[in-house]
Order: structure tokens, then C-alpha cells, then sequence
């Protein structure tokens, strides 16, 4: 069933995200969008921040005395490496942060906060803080005039909060108060929290199949040589070094990671304290918070009698969902697909990859391995039958399109039959096959653009078992010209509309292949 | 059929799209990670800082202990003396040109209320000489307020002056 969308700031969020991202698509092409790799994209700053921080850690001195010398020489260093190094450094810290908040921002749109995905969601929220902490963090270690005021402000901030009785800040009320023991605090927020971040950008991942830590190569090029080039074009530079008698006239504050000092002097600590600690609450509170939406799909079911352990289902599952256990009624060796429903998202994509989902079967009742209750593939072979026997066209073409994209209803004709199934993905690719020789003219499969699928996988598997690149495949003997493959999201019935337009020009209506239904 | 998921081609006006974009991205990055300036104090102007920790008096008066209060004790607790646990809370003033820019009260800390009070606090004043009043306090029972200090200090731009509190240096000092 085609997903509705409430109306509200989410629907316009969302029609005004997919905007964004068809202006993405134009430049980068869909596949390469950034838009669509965002997790990817702050893991790959991350990965940037990890490399670039171990070599400044290598020549920090870090000791109140050194620490500044050591960061500041950095721009001596032979062909601007110094300056390079710094630059990605800070600039990779920007962008993860960045990234991190329009990726929260791009699931909350999607409504990924809840169901099944409440754990990456809940998992995910607390990194915006570990990433803050961190970067606030890294600015303290320059011990600098913009260290010492943001290490000053931190710790004004912190003593707000009622249960910590001692004053913070009296460890930078004087230079004599700061010795070289405080940076093991610097460190370990700087150095100590990143590791356990990674931990937690494990447990954020966990439930993920080939979570993407790592954007797609070209767009991992083009942010680097973006970076290195705001490096080099806009070098980071130190303030003076601390001195805690005076305060900062002039501050090139980073807005993006401490914004939170001015907003503090300009409110109170108590009031930022509220702000962040409500957001914090409304955040892991959304996937609660009751919706009319909500009604939670049925999960994958798994009929061991029709079950081989082929384990296709097991690879495919974008959410790990399914597990191979020893099959309980077969020989000694055979597995058994199970089904966890707490991390099924009822997408679809097991059923079509299952081998015994093939329409050719002759059993009157079409049972496979894994199926979906609301939209069992014996339903969608019955359907098939049905529209193709009850239309008026002489040869006419299927459709198969998918909830999520684009809304294939639009194209409905007198020649077109169309499907829309949970995920493009779901389509057994012997379904197209089947639909051939039933006397279809040809078989239009539309999935969502590359790197847009609701349920990560399901255009890209679609495409690979059509082409042949995975099983189950579509066999290489089906006319490959009456096929066609059509990427598009939801709104953009236009180019499925184009492709379907093309086939009809180009297959003939009667003739040859009306007769013979087994051409292929 | 068309090959699936192919690798978008893109002609210039694409590579011309990514190139502005990839621009803007950068821009937009290097622009906030530095600018608008940002003046934690305005110009002309100094900071106070009245910063200290401090565990104030007993609250109440030590009274030896009757022989009964001694005798239910063990042996090794029977002190001399029995003093109330709790501290009395740390009560500063500071006045600036003879106008009060501050008065606090700080509870001692802890679940018996026996720990430290502290005091952090910051005064935005114009620079210039200032005289400065501060007086604290850290036993409820006394009458007057058994530490005070008093001065005049020239406060250039930008300067911080922190009001402390040593015992060893005699209470009240402005570094």
C-alpha cells in the first residue's frame, strides 16, 4: 500500500528534502549525491579527523608551555603540509558535524525514527553530543586565546548544572592555576572520547547489513580534494597564545561546533542547559510519541517445508533481520531461515530473493520460502494472471513499481497493468519472465533512484538480479529489449512514463509475438 | 535492456553543478568556521572575577558531652567535645564605586551540608579605576563580618581581576 504522508512541517520538510536532493541528482547524478550518503559522508570526516589527529598528536606538545609553539610551528612545515594537515583537521570536524545534523534531520523527515528503526535512531542521538564534546574539545588542546576562552565558557557552562558543587572554572582563573596535568583532561577529551565514540558508531550501525562507513569513491575524492582545498585556500591559524589575565578581545569563533558559548552569554547557562537537555529529551522521546501512521507491518514469515537454506534471504536482508539456524525437519546440514521480527522492517526484499518464489511452479497455491502476509507472492501471481487475462490490449505491458517510488497507478492504461509492490526489491525476477510469456509485451521494473531506496537495498538488488549479477537472476535467454529497468523516486511518474512510451513505440501490438506467448 | 544502476554520465553542465556546489559547501564551511568575529566583552570593558571555595564555620557552638552521652559511646569515640556537622553558608558582597554589584550565598556542600562553598562569578565592569568593596562571611553565628577588604585598582581593557579568597594571605585578595 502506497505510503501516505501526514500534512504538516514533516510533509513540507520532506517535499522541500526531496527537492534538494533532485538538485543533488542533476549535478552529482543520484548515485553520488551527498545528500543520499550522509551517514557515509560523517563517517568518512570521521575516518579523516582519526588520520589527521594521530599525526598532530605525533608533534603536539602537550604542556601549557609547548602546546601552542608546537600547533603554531605547523605552518613552517615544507610544502604547506603543516597548513594542509591542520586545515583538514578542522575543516573534517565542521563537516562530520554538518553531515551529523542533516542526516538526523533527513530520517526524522522519513519518519526512520521509528518502528524497527527506533535503535539506530536512539543509538545515533547520543553521537551528536559524544561528536560536540569532542570537537569543543579539540579547540582547548591550541591553548590559545580561543582554547582558553571555549575551555573557560565549558567550564562556566558545566558548573550551571546543580549537582556539581565545585567550581569548574576556578582551574582557569589564573595562569598559575593551569598546569600541565590539565591536559590529560584535554587529551582525554579529545583523544580518549573519539574511541569510545567508535564503539558507539558500531552500536549505531549494528543492526545495519554492510553499513555504509565509507561514501562511494568518487564522493569521497571530491569531499577530500574539497577539504584540502578550503586547507589551503583558508588556512586555520592560532589566536595568541592563553593568557588568563586578560580576556580575548577578538575570537574567529567556529560557529558550527561553538555556537553554544555565545548562545550561552547571550541567555544563561541555565537556559542553554534546558535547551540542550529538551532537545535531547524530544529527540529520544520522537520514536514514542504516538502517530496515526504508526501501524506496525507484519514481518517476513518463513515456511520451513518450502525453505531449502539457500541462505539469498540471509544475504539480502538490509537490516539483519534474518539468521540461519539448522534445519529442524531435513537432513543434517540444511539450514533454516528465522525471521526476527524486532528488526524486520517488512520490506519485501527476502521474498524476492527466495528461489522458490518463482511464479513457474505449478501448484495451484504458490507457497515459498519467506513470504510477506500483506503481499504474498501467490497473491501477486494471481494478480498477475487476472490483469492479464482480464485486459484489452492485445499485448500489454506490465508494470512492476514499488510503494516508495514512483506511483505507478499514474501510468495505468488500457495497455499498462501495473504492480505496485512493499519494495522493488520483493519482485522475484522471475516474475518478469513469467508476465513475458503470459502474454505482457514487455516488462517495465521501476525502483527508486540509486542511493533512495526506503529500505537501503532494494533498487540496487533489483537491478544486480535482473542484470544477472545476483541471485536469484533473471535468466539470460528473456529478451533483454523488452525489458526495461526505470530509476525513479516518488515523483517521477514522468521518466517511467517516458520509458513505458518508448517500449510501446518500439514493440510490436499484434503480430508474432501475440501468438507465440513463449517467445521468449 | 538498459544497463541497470549505470554510473551517471555527466556532461559539463553536471561537472559545472558539482564544482558550484562542492564551492558553496566549502565556502559556507570556511566562512562559519571563523566568521562573524565574535567579542566575548565589548570593547572598553573589564572583568571581575569573584571566584573561591571555602568551608565555613560550624553552625553551632562545640558543648562537651555529659558523662551519660560518654558512657553509651564506645570507648573510642568518646571525644572531648561534640560539634555540630553542618557549615554555615559563605555569604559575599561586592560593591563597585560604592554601588552593590553583587551579593551571593553559597550553601556549604555535601549531604550534611559539611563540605566547601564556592563561589564563581563574573562582573562585567567598564574599564578604568574602580574601587572595589568586597565583604564575606562564613559563620552564621557572628555578628559582624569577619573579613573585608577594600580598594581601588585600575582596570585596563580587557583585564581580568580576580577576587580570591587565602587565608594564608589574610582572606580577601584581588590578583
Amino acid at each position: 500500500m502506497r505510503q501516505v504522508n501526514a500534512a504538516g512541517p514533516r510533509a513540507l520538510g520532506l517535499i522541500t528534502w526531496r527537492a534538494a536532493e533532485r538538485l543533488g541528482d542533476l549535478a552529482f547524478g543520484s548515485k553520488l549525491n551527498p545528500l543520499r550518503h550522509l551517514g557515509a559522508i560523517g563517517f568518512f570526516a570521521f575516518w579523516l579527523l582519526a588520520a589527521s589527529g594521530t599525526v598532530l598528536y605525533i608533534v603536539l606538545d602537550t604542556s601549557v608551555a609547548g602546546a601552542w609553539r608546537s600547533i603554531h610551528d605547523l605552518a613552517n612545515a615544507p610544502l604547506a603540509l603543516g597548513v594542509l594537515l591542520r586545515g583538514l583537521h578542522r575543516y573534517a570536524a565542521d563537516v562530520m558535524v554538518v553531515a551529523m545534523v542533516l542526516h538526523l534531520l533527513r530520517e526524522w523527515l522519513h519518519r526512520h525514527e521509528r518502528g524497527v528503526r527506533r535503535f539506530p535512531w536512539l543509538t545515533g542521538v547520543p553521537l551528536l553530543g559524544f561528536v560536540f564534546a569532542i570537537a569543543i574539545g579539540g579547540f582547548w588542546i591550541n591553548w590559545d586565546q580561543l582554547g582558553q576562552y571555549s575551555a573557560t565558557a565549558t567550564a562556566e557552562w558545566v558548573d550551571a548544572l546543580p549537582f556539581v558543587s565545585s567550581a569548574m572554572a576556578r582551574n582557569f582563573i589564573a595562569s598559575s592555576s593551569v598546569s600541565d596535568r590539565l591536559f590529560s583532561l584535554f587529551v582525554f577529551v579529545h583523544i580518549g572520547l573519539p574511541l569510545m565514540l567508535v564503539f558507539a558508531l558500531w552500536f549505531h550501525i549494528q543492526r545495519l547489513t554492510r553499513g555504509a562507513v565509507w561514501p562511494p569513491r568518487a564522493l569521497a575524492i571530491g569531499l577530500f580534494a574539497m577539504l584540502a582545498a578550503l586547507a589551503l585556500a583558508a588556512p586555520v591559524t592560532s589566536h595568541a597564545p592563553a593568557a588568563l589575565d586578560r580576556v580575548p578581545d577578538t575570537l574567529h569563533l567556529d560557529w558550527i561546533v561553538l555556537f553554544v558559548h555565545p548562545l550561552t552569554a547571550a541567555t544563561s547557562p541555565s537556559i542553554v542547559w534546558a535547551l540542550v537537555g529538551g532537545a535531547a529529551l524530544l529527540l529520544f522521546a520522537l520514536p514514542f510519541l504516538p502517530s496515526r501512521l504508526d501501524a506496525p507491518a507484519p514481518a517476513a514469515v518463513v515456511d520451513p517445508a518450502n525453505c531449502n537454506g539457500c541462505q539469498r534471504c540471509f544475504a539480502d536482508c538490509p537490516y539483519a533481520a534474518i539468521t540461519m539456524v539448522p534445519h529442524p525437519n531435513q537432513r543434517i546440514g540444511r539450514t533454516l531461515a528465522v525471521v526476527d521480527a524486532d528488526l524486520c522492517v517488512s520490506c519485501g526484499i527476502c521474498a524476492g530473493a527466495c528461489p522458490s518464489s518463482t511464479p513457474f511452479r505449478s501448484v495451484a497455491q504458490l507457497a515459498t520460502g519467506i513470504d510477506m502476509p500483506q503481499l504474498p507472492v501467490n497473491a501477486l501471481r494471481q494478480r498477475l494472471r487476472a490483469a492479464l487475462e482480464s485486459t484489452n490490449a492485445p499485448r500489454p505491458i506490465v508494470v512492476f513499481g514499488c510503494d516508495h517510488g514512483a506511483d505507478v497507478a499514474r501510468v495505468q492504461a488500457d495497455d499498462v497493468c501495473t504492480f505496485s509492490l512493499l519494495c522493488a526489491g520483493q519482485l522475484p525476477p522471475s516474475f518478469v519472465e513469467y508476465a513475458l510469456r503470459d502474454g505482457a509485451a514487455a516488462v517495465v521494473v521501476t525502483a527508486c533512484r540509486a542511493g533512495g531506496c526506503e529500505f537501503r537495498f532494494g533498487e540496487r538488488w533489483t537491478a544486480e538480479r535482473l542484470r544477472g549479477e545476483r541471485e536469484p537472476h533473471l535468466r539470460e535467454s528473456v529478451d533483454a529489449d523488452r525489458i526495461a529497468i526505470v530509476f525513479a523516486s516518488i515523483g517521477d511518474e514522468a521518466p517511467l512514463a517516458a520509458a513505458i512510451d518508448r517500449l510501446r513505440s518500439i514493440m510490436p501490438s499484434t503480430g508474432a509475438m501475440l501468438s507465440d506467448p513463449h517467445h521468449a | 535492456m538498459p544497463d541497470a544502476r549505470p554510473t551517471p554520465k555527466l556532461g559539463p553542465a553536471a561537472w559545472a553543478g558539482q564544482a558550484l556546489l562542492y564551492g558553496l559547501f566549502a565556502a559556507a564551511i570556511g566562512v562559519f568556521s571563523q566568521w562573524p568575529r565574535y567579542h566575548p566583552i565589548e570593547p572598553g570593558q573589564a572583568l571581575i572575577k569573584l571566584s573561591f571555595t571555602r568551608v565555613g564555620k560550624p553552625v553551632g557552638d562545640c558543648r562537651k558531652p555529659s558523662a551519660e552521652e560518654q558512657a553509651k559511646l564506645p570507648p573510642n569515640m568518646r571525644a572531648p567535645e561534640i560539634c555540630p556537622r553542618e557549615r554555615s553558608p559563605i555569604t559575599v558582597q561586592v560593591d563597585v564605586d560604592g554601588r552593590r554589584a553583587l551579593e551571593r550565598v553559597a550553601a556549604p556542600t555535601g549531604l550534611s551540608k559539611d563540605g566547601a562553598a564556592a563561589v564563581y562569578e563574573r562582573l562585567v565592569v567598564p574599564a578604568g579605576e574602580r574601587r572595589i568593596a568586597v565583604r564575606l562571611s562564613d559563620d552564621v553565628r557572628a555578628r559582624t563580618t569577619p573579613y573585608q577588604r577594600e580598594g581601588t585598582v585600575q582596570l585596563a581593557a580587557g583585564q581580568v581581576l580576580v577576587i580570591d579568597f587565602d587565608a594564608e594571605k589574610g582572606g580577601i585578595t584581588f590578583q
